[in-house]
């Protein structure tokens, strides 16, 4: 932080740290829920504060167990699998498909191109409540309501709009002369998407398929609709948990996404940086 | 190019000022036409297997929520018979329809007993008059008794009808002189089959005696020639002596509801195939034969729901702006390396999971919760006065707020890092305090980003359903968590998808608005 010019006046002086410190509260109000409840994950017991032991920062006062509990319990543990496996199906879907719509929609001449974005982009300002509702009475009918494929489905619908809108960014600054000058040298239209554009791009697609896979990771609603027990994922479990009977077991495995979502955003970061320097545009 | 069309001008009888030709001859126009065409194709080409998919596993779950939310087609499915008989029927006139229609409310409750559909449809109609679920499943136990007497009548006279032989080659015959018959056989033989029987060789119903027994009594046999003519004529003389079944007295003796005029309007008033009662029950009102009207003061419910999810969703908005503007108006004139880092308070609850955030906050909350001890600890409160801060609107304002700040702050600090700051400098060197010059220069500067800001937090905010159902108790939920629980509890799908459809519309309008005033472009990600 800036030193203050000699010239300020005491009011001055005062406002400015005054204000910093109301900012300060709020990053706080931001950042302190998610931190508190990491050391909670570590309680030897099934509170949910913290015990006189933990305070006096006593070892005994800590333990593994929750953590133990999660990877015990066949319950965590069958949530764990099927997100694992929703959530790269979905993303799969979603990043394929979006890309490929991405780089037909950045095209110069797309007849009805705002009626198509808006469809494209509704599940994002579609309500979750909505979609879920839609989903569940149309995959009823179908007979998809209760099915993997049903949920997966439904992820992938969420997450597109993620990849279109991150793709689309990334091509707004593709340069077109480079596919004309791949081409010019004699290669096909595979191969210059293979070898010259996918690479431009590719930080773009992989930042919209984090978002994605993330989308998918973090979704109750349409799991909770279209899915039935048997397709239970960690939200599930954790929302059915919070619901029911709420168990630390619950902190242990929030601990774990927020480990999670600290290296996505990581990834995605280092991602965009990568991208800009790609594309000449100095990072800002 | 040019070559190519002065050698073709030279050679064909082309005017010089002709339309300019391309390499192949073609006129120019015609093919770049050809080459926009090809490349508009391609896009198209690139673009459809998206389109499909979302339009697919989209945009029909959306449609189909749209057509349940007026689709009634319960009623004509499961009493078709009673649907045609009141048809004309006109409840100002006479209280009560004619006598045709208990005899054919008779009739489909049999059929519907049959095909256990009657507690389904008792429960549609128990959504707009209460006690109908109970009538009709009182009426399905009891109705196989009404038409006891032809049954008896019958079997006596030939006890070879009491198997299934003579109704099923009646049946076959499908003579039209029995149209009645041959529609309860109908039913009889969809619903056998239906449950893995054979209809040839299936229990006949009473329904099929009573039937049969009503055509004979109206003189069909006058015009029968069909199988079985000499049973039938003897049928028709055992007939003779028995008492006709007056089935409005019957159907009063299974429940006397049948001759309250309310149960008969309701079904005329749901009879159609499309209705408005879903959307009017969700506005709180009524559809019923005076008309619509509003509900009762206590039985007004989603006006509430409605309202309260919109004040909360606004106190949820001015929250963010209060708490989001003074962030991002330092980050937006910080050091870029210090805002950067700042950032990562804003980005780490933004990409961190919901479910985690709204933990938190159930941990922290709660009565024996980490902030309750922190006051009993600091002495503010005593520790039998600790607060309830979950479970009430306050714990979904607190959660709320928090989980959609960054919402907030993200395209408020995008739009101040435009403001140039040379701005505010001129306005003070002409002698502005540090206060006029920040609100008359850079807060109207500002305002379009606290706009963007509001608008996304506010559509985010009333569609909301997991954070208030996990600390909204019953105080604090939205209109969400009702639709929720009409799909999932209470089994009204029709109500829930009127709820959604309005709230769809809400959240469409105000996109549209988002659209006018930021642009769907300019949404951006982290």
């Amino acid at each position: 932080m800036a030193a203050l010019p000699p010239y300020t006046t005491l009011g001055q002086r005062i406002w400015h740290y005054t204000f910093r410190t109301i900012v300060g509260l709020v990053l706080f109000f931001l950042i302190a829920p998610i931190l508190v409840i990491i050391p909670l994950s570590f309680n030897a017991e099934n509170f949910f504060t913290y015990t006189p032991g933990m305070l006096a920062l006593d070892s005994e006062a800590y333990s593994l167990k929750h953590y133990r509990d999660f990877f015990n319990n066949s319950d965590w543990q069958q949530a764990m699998r099927n997100s694992l496996m929703i959530a790269p199906a979905a993303t799969l879907i979603s990043v394929g498909l979006g890309t490929l719509a991405a780089i037909g929609l950045s095209q110069s001449h797309v007849p009805f191109r705002r009626a198509i974005m808006a469809i494209l982009i509704s599940p994002m300002i579609v309500p979750l409540i909505i979609s879920a509702a839609g989903m569940y009475f149309f995959y009823s009918r179908v007979g998809l309501q209760g099915t993997y494929l049903g949920v997966v489905l439904g992820h992938a619908a969420l997450g597109i709009p993620f990849v279109i809108i991150t793709v689309t960014a990334t091509l707004v600054g593709f340069d077109r002369s480079l596919t004309r000058a791949a081409a010019n040298m004699g290669a096909n239209p595979v191969t210059t998407f293979f070898r010259v554009q996918m690479p431009l791009i590719l930080p773009g697609v992989i930042s919209g398929g984090l978002f994605a896979f993330i989308t998918s990771f973090d979704e109750v609603v349409v799991v909770l609709f279209v899915g039935s027990a048997g397709q239970k994922t960690l939200p599930w479990q954790m929302f059915i948990g919070l619901r029911e009977q709420i168990s630390p077991t619950i902190l242990a495995v929030a601990t774990i996404l927020v480990a999670l979502s600290i290296m996505l955003l990581t990834t995605v970061e280092l991602l965009r940086r990568r991208s800009e320097r790609l594309r000449g545009i100095s990072p800002g | 190019m040019s070559d190519q069309s002065l050698t073709s001008s030279a050679a064909a009888p082309t005017p010089s000022n002709g339309p300019m030709l391309a390499a192949d001859g073609t006129p120019l126009k015609k093919s770049l036409n050809r080459a926009l065409r090809r490349q508009k194709t391609r896009a198209l080409m690139l673009i459809a297997p998206l389109l499909i998919f979302i339009l697919v596993t989209f945009i029909a779950p959306i449609a189909d929520m749209l057509f349940r939310s007026v689709e009634n087609q319960i009623v004509s499915e499961t009493l078709p018979r009673t649907v045609v008989a009141i048809n004309e029927w006109e409840p100002e006139e006479t209280p009560l329809p004619p006598n045709d229609a208990f005899e054919a409310i008779y009739r489909d409750i049999f059929v519907a007993a049959e095909e256990k559909t009657h507690t389904r449809l008792g429960s549609r109609l128990n959504y707009e008059t209460t006690g109908i679920s109970s009538l009709f499943r009182k009426s399905g136990r009891a109705v196989d008794d009404v038409g006891e007497r032809y049954v008896d009548a019958i079997s006596d006279a030939l006890p070879d009808w009491k198997g299934a032989g003579p109704w099923a080659v009646l049946g076959d015959a499908a003579h039209p002189a029995l149209p009645g018959y041959n529609d309860a056989w109908k039913d009889f033989a969809r619903v056998s089959t239906a449950s893995g029987d054979d209809p040839a060789t299936e229990k006949p119903w009473e329904l099929l005696f009573v039937a049969l027994a009503e055509e004979l009594r109206a003189g069909a046999l006058n015009e029968y020639d069909g199988p079985l003519g000499t049973e039938l004529a003897q049928l028709s003389t055992a007939l003779e002596p028995v008492a006709p079944v007056d089935y409005r007295a019957a159907m009063v003796e299974v429940d006397e509801d049948w001759e309250d005029p309310d149960i008969w309007a309701t079904i005329k008033t749901y009879a159609p195939p499309f209705t408005p009662g879903y959307f009017l029950n969700a506005a709180d009102m009524k559809y019923s034969a005076d008309g619509i009207e509003v509900k009762q003061e206590s039985e007004r419910l989603y006006g509430m729901l409605f309202q309260r999810t919109l004040l909360m969703s606004l106190t949820i908005t001015l929250a963010t702006i209060l708490l989001g503007y003074p962030v991002a108006f330092l980050m937006a004139n910080l050091p870029m390396r210090i805002s950067n880092l700042l950032m990562i308070f804003v980005l780490l609850p933004f990409w961190t999971s919901l479910l985690v955030r709204t933990s938190a906050w159930k941990v922290l909350l709660q009565q024996e919760g980490v902030i309750n001890d922190l006051l009993v600890w600091i002495g503010l409160i005593a520790d039998d006065g600790r607060l309830v801060m979950i479970n009430n609107a306050t714990g979904t304002i607190i959660a709320m707020t928090h989980i959609l700040l960054p919402f907030m702050i993200l395209p408020l600090y995008s739009v101040m890092q435009t403001i140039p700051p040379s701005y505010v400098r001129a306005a003070k060197s002409l002698g502005a305090t540090n206060w006029t010059a920040f609100w008359r220069v850079y807060f109207p500067q500002s305002v379009p980003g606290i706009g963007a800001g509001s608008i996304l937090v506010f559509i985010v905010a009333i569609g909301y359903y997991i954070t208030p159902e996990l600390v909204g108790g019953t105080t604090g939920v939205f209109i969400s968590n009702r639709i929720a629980y009409h799909i999932s509890t209470s089994l009204n799908w029709g109500l829930a998808a009127a709820l959604g459809s309005i709230l769809l519309v809400v959240v469409l309008i105000l996109y549209w608005t988002y659209d006018r005033i930021v642009g769907i472009d300019n949404v951006k990600l982290g």
